[in-house]
Parts: C-alpha cells; sequence; structure tokens
C-alpha cells in the first residue's frame, strides 16, 4: 500500500459540507497510516461560493495542492462544478458526482451565463469514469439535504482501501452527536449504491465502462467567458 | 500522539505548549482561526479579540512587558495597522517572548493585496520564521519564544493560505513551564524617549549581527543533499512545490528566513553548478542573496505575482533549463457561468443596497461582507481600500465635489470599531456633509462571525456589556442620528434621503441581526404566484440566492421567478418591490 498515491479533489459550493467531507477522509488516511495534507480555500465559503478541498493521500506528502491533470477522484457535490473541474483529471481518474443542481443567481439575473442543460453528459464526455448518484434525492429520503457529502463519501469508500471500521469511527468523532446516526446512514447507503451496481450486470452499471470513441471537447453554454471574481 | 492539524491550529497547539500566558488578535482571514482554537480547545491561555490589530499588538507588548509570553495574531494587512507599535517595539525589545503572526495571502483569497510581510520583519529588523507546514507551524512557534527571549526580540511567525489552511499530521506534547518573568522597572529600555531610542537602536544593530550568527546554525535552516548539480534555496510553501516537481535536486531549506544564513548559502551556491531561490511573492531572499554578491537566479523563472503551484515551479524549471518535461497537461477550461459568493438570502445589508443603487449616488465602502454589494447586479460601492477607509473616503470627494452630488459611506459594525470611529471624528471636526451607513449586523460576519465590542460577549464567551453604537456616535459630536429597518424598503429609501439632504454629518444605523450568526433566522418563507408574476425580473435584480428562474415564461419569453423555500428566510424584500404583488407569505399563498 506504501507505494499507492491518492490525489482527491472535492468541490461544491459554501454550506454543502466540503470542508467536512474532506477532514473526514484525511482523518481516515491518517488513522490508516499514511501521511495526508488536505488544502482548503474557505475565506469566502458561507457566502455561495465555489468551495473545493484538496486531499492528498500517500507515504509522503509534499504540496497541500493536487497539480493540473493529477486527480484520481474528482467529488462533485454539485454537477456544474464537477464540470468545472474535470480539467483536472487525470485520464484514469474517476468522477463521483451528485445530480445537484445549484443555480446561482448571476445566473438567473442575467442573460449573459447559462447552466449547463445536461451537465451529467457533459461529464462523461469528458471523463471516462462517472459515478452519477443521484444523491440529493437520497439525502431527502433521509430527511435532510446536506448529507450529500456524506452519501458521497460512502460512494468514495468502496475505491479507498480503507477498513469500513476506520470510516464509522471516523464519522463519529467529527459529525455533531445528534447528526451522527443519520451522517452513518447516508454513509451506508452511498457505500450501499456502488456495491449494488457493480452486481449488476454489464452496460447498467453506473460505473461506466470505457468508451473507446473519441471525445469531444466542446465549448459550453453561451460561449461567453466566465470571469472569476 | 499524531492530531490532524491546520497550520492554524498548530500554531494554538503550539501556543499552549510554549507556555503562552495571552492570546489576542483580531479576526482577518487567514489567520482567525488561530484564536478560535484557543478559545476552543486552549482554554488556560487567556485569549481576546481586540477592537482592531494596533490595540491587539499593544495588549501583547503589556503582557510581554508584565512578564508573560504572548501571541499576537492578524492577517497580513492587520500588521500596517499594528506597524506603529512593532517598528518601535522592535527597539525595546520584551521581557516575557513575544510572538506576532503574520498570515499572509498570496493569490488574495480573500484580502485586498498581496503584500509579502516577510519584507515588514527586515524593514522593524525583527527574525521570522516561515514554516511549510503544520508541524513546522507548531515546532517554529514554540521555538520562535525561545529566540524572542534569547535575543530579546520581538519574532514574527510568517504564514501563508496555504500553511494555515492546510491539514497535516502533527506530533503534539504536553505543554512547557516557562521560567516566570516579573515586570522590572527598566525606563532606559522601555520608554522610548529619543536619547534612550538612540541606545536601544544601538542594540537592535548588534542584536541582528547575533541573530545572523544564529542563522547559520539553527536546525531551522538545513541542507538536503541528494549529490546534484542544482541548488534549490527555498522556503515556507514553495519548498512543498519544489520537491514535489523535483526531488532530485539538493536543497537549502530556510526557516529562520530573516537575517539569512548568507554563509551557509555562499557556500551552498559555491558547491552547485547553478543554484536557483523559489519562493512565493516577492523577492525577499533572493535580493539579500544576490545583495551579498552570491550568484543565484529566482524571480525571473517563478514570477512574483500570485501564488505558486507546483506547475508553476515545475514550469520555472524548465524554462531555466533545469527539467525537461512539464506534466501539466493543457486544461481545457471549461466554459461556464461564474459563481461568486454573494450576500445571504436574507442579509440585512441587501435593503441598504437596494436604496442606495435607486439613489445611484456616490458609495465609498469598506470590507465585510457588505464589500459585496459591488457585484453584480446590485453594483452599488464605488470604492473598497481598506478596513475603516469609507469613511475618510467620502469626507475627501464631498470636500472637492460638493455636497450637491451626495456622498455615501457605508461600513459594518466590526470594521466602524475598528477604524472607522477616528474618520466619523473627523467628518464632525471639519464639518464633511457626508451621511454614513453603519452596518450594525451584531457580528463580524465576513471572517465567521466573531464578537467584538458590540456584540455583547468575548472571545472566550463571557457575556459583557455592549457598546452602544448610537451613544458613542453622539458623542463624538453627531446630530444627525437615526436608527432604521433595512428589511424596510421605503422607509430605508426615505431615511437615505432625509439625512443627505441634512447639513453637516449623518449617520444612519441599520438594526437586523446577520441571519447566519451567531443564530441562523429563518422566519416563514415567501412564494411567488406564477399566474400574477409577469417576469419583469425586479426580484431577480436584488441578488438573492434564494430567488430563481422558473421555467414559465412570460409572452417575451423571460423567465418568470420562483422562491426555494428551502433558503428564504422571509425577509420581505422582495414582496414589497414587486409590482404584481405576486409574492406572498407561504401560509397566505395556500389560502389565495
Ligand atoms: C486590517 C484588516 N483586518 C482584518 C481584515 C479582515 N476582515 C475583512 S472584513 C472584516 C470585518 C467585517 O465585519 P463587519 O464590518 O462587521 O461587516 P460584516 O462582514 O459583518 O458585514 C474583517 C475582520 C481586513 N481586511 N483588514
Amino acid at each position: 500500500m506504501s507505494e499507492q498515491f491518492y490525489n482527491i479533489l472535492i468541490v461544491g459550493v459554501g454550506g454543502q459540507g466540503v470542508l467536512l467531507a474532506s477532514e473526514i477522509i484525511s482523518e481516515v488516511a491518517m488513522h490508516a497510516g499514511l501521511d495526508v495534507k488536505k488544502s482548503e480555500i474557505h475565506g469566502m465559503s458561507q457566502r455561495g461560493g465555489v468551495v473545493t478541498s484538496h486531499v492528498r493521500i500517500g507515504k509522503k506528502v509534499y504540496s497541500p495542492t493536487i497539480q493540473q491533470g493529477e486527480v484520481d477522484f474528482l467529488m462533485g457535490f454539485e454537477k456544474a462544478e464537477a464540470l468545472r473541474f474535470v480539467g483536472w483529471m487525470k485520464k484514469t481518474g474517476t468522477v463521483v458526482v451528485s445530480h445537484t443542481t445549484l443555480v446561482p443567481a448571476i445566473v438567473t439575473s442575467s442573460k449573459e451565463f447559462h447552466y449547463p442543460e445536461d451537465a451529467i453528459a457533459d461529464l462523461k464526455n469528458k471523463a471516462h469514469n462517472v459515478i452519477d448518484v443521484e444523491a440529493d434525492k437520497i439525502a431527502g429520503e433521509l430527511g435532510n439535504p446536506r448529507l450529500v457529502n456524506t452519501i458521497l463519501i460512502g460512494v468514495l469508500a468502496n475505491l479507498l482501501p480503507f477498513e469500513e471500521k476506520l470510516w464509522v469511527d471516523v464519522i463519529k468523532s467529527l459529525v455533531k452527536e445528534k447528526f451522527v446516526a443519520v451522517n452513518l446512514e447516508a454513509f451506508a447507503r452511498g457505500r450501499g449504491i456502488h456495491l449494488a451496481l457493480n452486481k449488476q450486470p454489464e452496460g447498467r452499471s453506473m460505473l461506466r465502462p470505457r468508451d473507446n470513441t473519441p471525445r469531444l471537447v466542446r465549448p459550453h453554454s453561451s460561449g461567453v467567458r466566465a470571469t472569476p471574481l | 500522539m499524531k492530531q490532524l492539524l491546520s497550520g492554524n491550529e498548530a500554531v494554538a497547539r503550539g501556543a499552549y505548549e510554549a507556555g503562552v500566558k495571552m492570546a489576542v488578535g483580531y479576526p482577518g482571514t487567514p489567520s482567525t482561526e488561530i484564536l478560535e482554537t484557543m478559545a476552543e480547545r486552549h482554554r488556560s491561555v487567556y485569549s481576546q479579540w481586540s477592537p482592531n490589530e494596533k490595540v491587539a499588538f499593544e495588549v501583547g507588548i503589556g503582557a510581554s512587558i508584565g512578564g508573560a509570553r504572548a501571541l499576537v495574531t492578524m492577517k497580513h494587512v492587520g500588521l500596517n495597522v499594528a506597524a506603529d507599535p512593532l517598528m518601535t517595539f522592535a527597539y525595546t525589545g520584551v521581557n516575557g517572548g513575544f510572538v506576532v503572526v503574520s498570515a499572509d495571502d498570496p493569490e488574495m483569497h480573500s484580502s485586498q493585496n498581496e503584500q509579502d510581510n516577510r519584507i515588514f520583519a527586515r524593514f522593524a529588523n525583527i527574525p521570522f520564521l516561515e514554516p511549510s507546514d503544520s508541524q513546522e507551524s507548531k515546532d517554529m512557534l514554540v521555538a520562535a519564544y525561545e529566540i524572542s527571549e534569547r535575543y530579546d526580540t520581538p519574532v514574527m511567525l510568517r504564514m501563508t493560505t496555504r500553511i494555515s489552511h492546510t491539514m497535516g499530521i502533527v506530533e503534539v506534547i504536553e505543554p512547557l513551564h516557562p521560567q516566570e518573568r516579573k515586570f522590572v522597572k527598566n525606563p532606559e529600555k522601555y520608554v522610548m524617549i529619543p536619547s534612550n531610542a538612540k541606545v536601544r537602536h544601538v542594540v537592535v544593530a548588534q542584536r541582528l549581527i547575533d541573530l545572523a550568527k544564529y542563522s547559520e546554525q539553527t536546525p531551522f535552516n538545513y541542507i538536503e543533499s541528494n549529490g546534484s548539480k542544482v541548488g534549490i534555496i527555498t522556503g515556507g510553501v514553495a519548498y512543498q512545490y519544489a520537491k514535489e516537481v523535483a526531488p532530485q535536486f539538493d536543497y537549502y531549506k530556510i526557516g529562520f528566513g530573516y537575517p539569512l544564513p548568507l554563509e551557509g548559502i555562499r557556500q551552498f551556491v559555491a558547491a552547485h553548478d547553478i543554484t536557483l531561490v523559489v519562493e512565493e511573492l516577492e523577492p525577499v531572499y533572493e535580493d539579500q542573496i544576490k545583495a551579498a554578491g552570491i550568484k543565484v537566479e529566482g524571480k525571473k523563472y517563478f514570477g512574483a505575482l500570485g501564488e505558486l503551484s507546483p506547475s508553476r515551479v515545475a514550469k520555472g524549471l524548465k524554462e531555466a533549463g533545469l527539467i525537461d518535461k512539464v506534466v501539466v497537461p493543457e486544461i481545457t477550461q471549461e466554459d461556464l457561468f461564474p459563481r461568486p459568493p454573494v450576500l445571504c438570502p436574507g442579509c440585512p445589508h441587501r435593503g441598504a443596497f437596494m436604496a442606495l443603487k435607486k439613489l445611484g449616488v456616490a458609495v465609498t465602502g469598506d470590507i465585510g461582507c457588505y464589500t459585496l454589494g459591488v457585484l453584480k447586479p446590485l453594483n452599488a460601492l464605488d470604492t473598497c481600500i481598506c478596513m475603516g477607509a469609507s469613511i475618510g473616503n467620502a469626507i475627501g470627494m464631498e470636500k472637492v465635489q460638493g455636497s450637491a452630488t451626495g456622498t455615501v459611506a457605508v461600513i459594518g459594525d466590526s470594521t466602524f470599531f475598528h477604524s472607522g470611529i477616528t474618520g466619523l471624528l473627523d467628518a464632525v471636526y471639519n464639518q464633511s456633509n457626508v451621511t454614513v451607513i453603519i452596518l450594525d449586523n451584531r457580528a463580524t460576519a465576513m471572517t465567521g462571525g466573531q464578537e467584538h465590542p458590540g456584540t455583547g460577549k468575548t472571545l472566550m464567551g463571557q457575556p459583557v456589556g455592549r457598546t452602544d453604537i448610537h451613544e458613542l456616535v453622539k458623542a463624538l459630536g453627531v446630530k444627525n442620528f437615526e436608527e432604521v429597518d433595512a428589511y424596510d424598503f421605503e422607509a430605508t429609501l426615505a431615511c437615505v434621503k432625509r439625512q443627505m439632504a441634512a447639513p453637516g454629518p449623518s449617520v444612519i444605523l441599520t438594526s437586523r441581526p446577520c441571519v447566519l450568526m451567531p443564530k441562523r433566522i429563518m422566519d416563514e418563507p415567501y412564494q411567488i404566484d406564477l399566474e400574477l408574476c409577469n417576469g419583469c425580473s425586479a426580484c431577480f435584480r436584488i441578488s438573492c440566492p434564494a430567488i430563481a428562474a422558473s421555467t414559465e415564461t412570460n409572452e417575451r419569453g423571460h423567465a418568470k421567478a420562483i422562491i426555494d423555500e428551502t433558503l428564504c428566510t422571509g425577509c420581505t424584500l422582495c414582496a414589497q418591490i414587486c409590482p404584481t404583488e405576486a409574492i406572498l407569505l407561504k401560509s397566505q399563498f395556500a389560502k389565495a
């Protein structure tokens, strides 16, 4: 295992629990005896801006941030945000994305910007492995839209070599007591989805088989260039 | 024991382990979590927020002269505010160890500039340490206290966003118990009248010579030899980036950054065919090394603007001909909408900006959540320079333009306490006609809702009396004062008009609390009757995240609006400006 190295980029919108999710993953890695660094920008996180967190796990980690093109797992808590960062993926990387759609006021209030029509399809166009999960729906079933993060962690847990017990213990230690039970349920749901899907016959799996057709990189929406803040 | 700690948490832990007795600062990203962690986890240490960085620094000086180890924390621009005490405290030196943490923000993730405060340490003639991960953040802070006491000097710990906000594994130990020191009267050392200061300046010069010797031996400056012909001199997070992309080279890792170990560096450079300096922001090391007649290069390849990254370092090394492949792929940047931070649903600042936008007057701004009022579609701010600047800016503009044009300053409550009071005093003294809107949301919201003199609580959670802004403003001599509910659009508009017309300086105080902190405020949400909505988009233009476009359109194809019930706080502003009265309380809607 010492040769293994994981670059995990978690992206979402302020208030979606990006930071808690990355902390859970990092704690698990530490308890598994690996080196870990987690770096994020959260100055404006409470104001509905983009939040990103880099988690790097390995025997020895230097840079706190992942290089572009080196992401093994892109965790998208919001589908357009996943699309925004898909260019950071390694070719062999996997996107784990929620169907969650959050349209910002700037799109609503101007004709200049558009929300992508089918962000999940665009993602599948640009990345080989995309696991798309209706985590927003599942979270609704569990009674709390804020559980999207833990559901996706459940999915990720299937892709990382850490024991179930570690995940559960860390979630228990980091989540506020009254939310522990529901978070463990969310985690189990996420974990369950993936395992079940993997057992399904080829073609129906949400883990898309590699697509050999050339991938189109086409411009999005109106062609207006997004100006960051 | 091992813990996963951010750089800031590690600094707090270090303060606890070093036996610090007083931790003081003013919030500011990326420094804020240091004191928050002190108050949360290390409650045996007395910690406090001061109204601004200058006061915080002075409180820290008092604690040091009183014999205790003191920690003072702030963001980079905070040190500008505290520069006055810094420059002279460097002369007096300390009694108990004194460390100021400067958390710089390369790339301006949440700041108005990206100044490199390593230059400040040099300017003040004090040493600085520059950690490159969480473990070092803790170790260097503890060591900084020993250096401070041994060399009788304030010491700077220079953090950056990537160090402060990166979590890494830290080995924690039990706290030390530094020897108690007592206050001893010593005016020659602590009273900086010119005759004493002249003597102390000589001491400072000698101290630098001694510190330069220390710099050559300290374990924080060390060489990692890999038998390479290429040498890299680096510190802070730049070290990590360089190691990531070029682990094969030899390294001179700088942790104790001023004074530099110039003799060690001279030998290191002589032993290599080529040596590059890899540092973020200004060429602080490079300039000093070159000035010592040592041949290095750096900024030429890596640039001085913004954050470094592994990719940027790799590109620079390639340009210097030291590596031949760069792993950075050409990224196809997704052509997506931007997602800028916005005022929250129900933010009480929104009503004030709606009124100002309607009036179309010049608005000098300040720093806080309300700075977001500059963004589309509110577009309601004309300046933002630094904390407290709005009032002075407005006075200046009004003096040259005449009051006919009308100038309004907007300033948050925490910012008013920080450095707005003196600006208002100026407006009274020099009889300016400005109108100052104090957006009192009872929180330092932008940085996460920290307490301040107007909130009624201290950092450690002790209830205290609130400073009454009305009484304060009255005492300054302001005659025109009005309090207004910014959730009432017409009233706010009328109030601003009235006060702008009133002669002399006016103060308007908005009274609604922040909807997020300290308590989340959620009243009954509103809904939109799509039959009544005519798609005029007036509600879109108040930039509320709870209002979205529905799938229904009007006859011209413009989207009608819907409200996300889970986000709407029921502030009523959109309902007030809707021309067709299509926005109703959820309960009214059900009845209708
Ligand atoms: C000198 C300085 N110190 C600290 C900061 C960080 N900072 C930015 S805004 C702000 C406070 C904002 O509080 P307030 O004025 O009450 O406005 P609010 O965000 O609550 O609307 C702080 C501390 C800064 N930019 N400059």
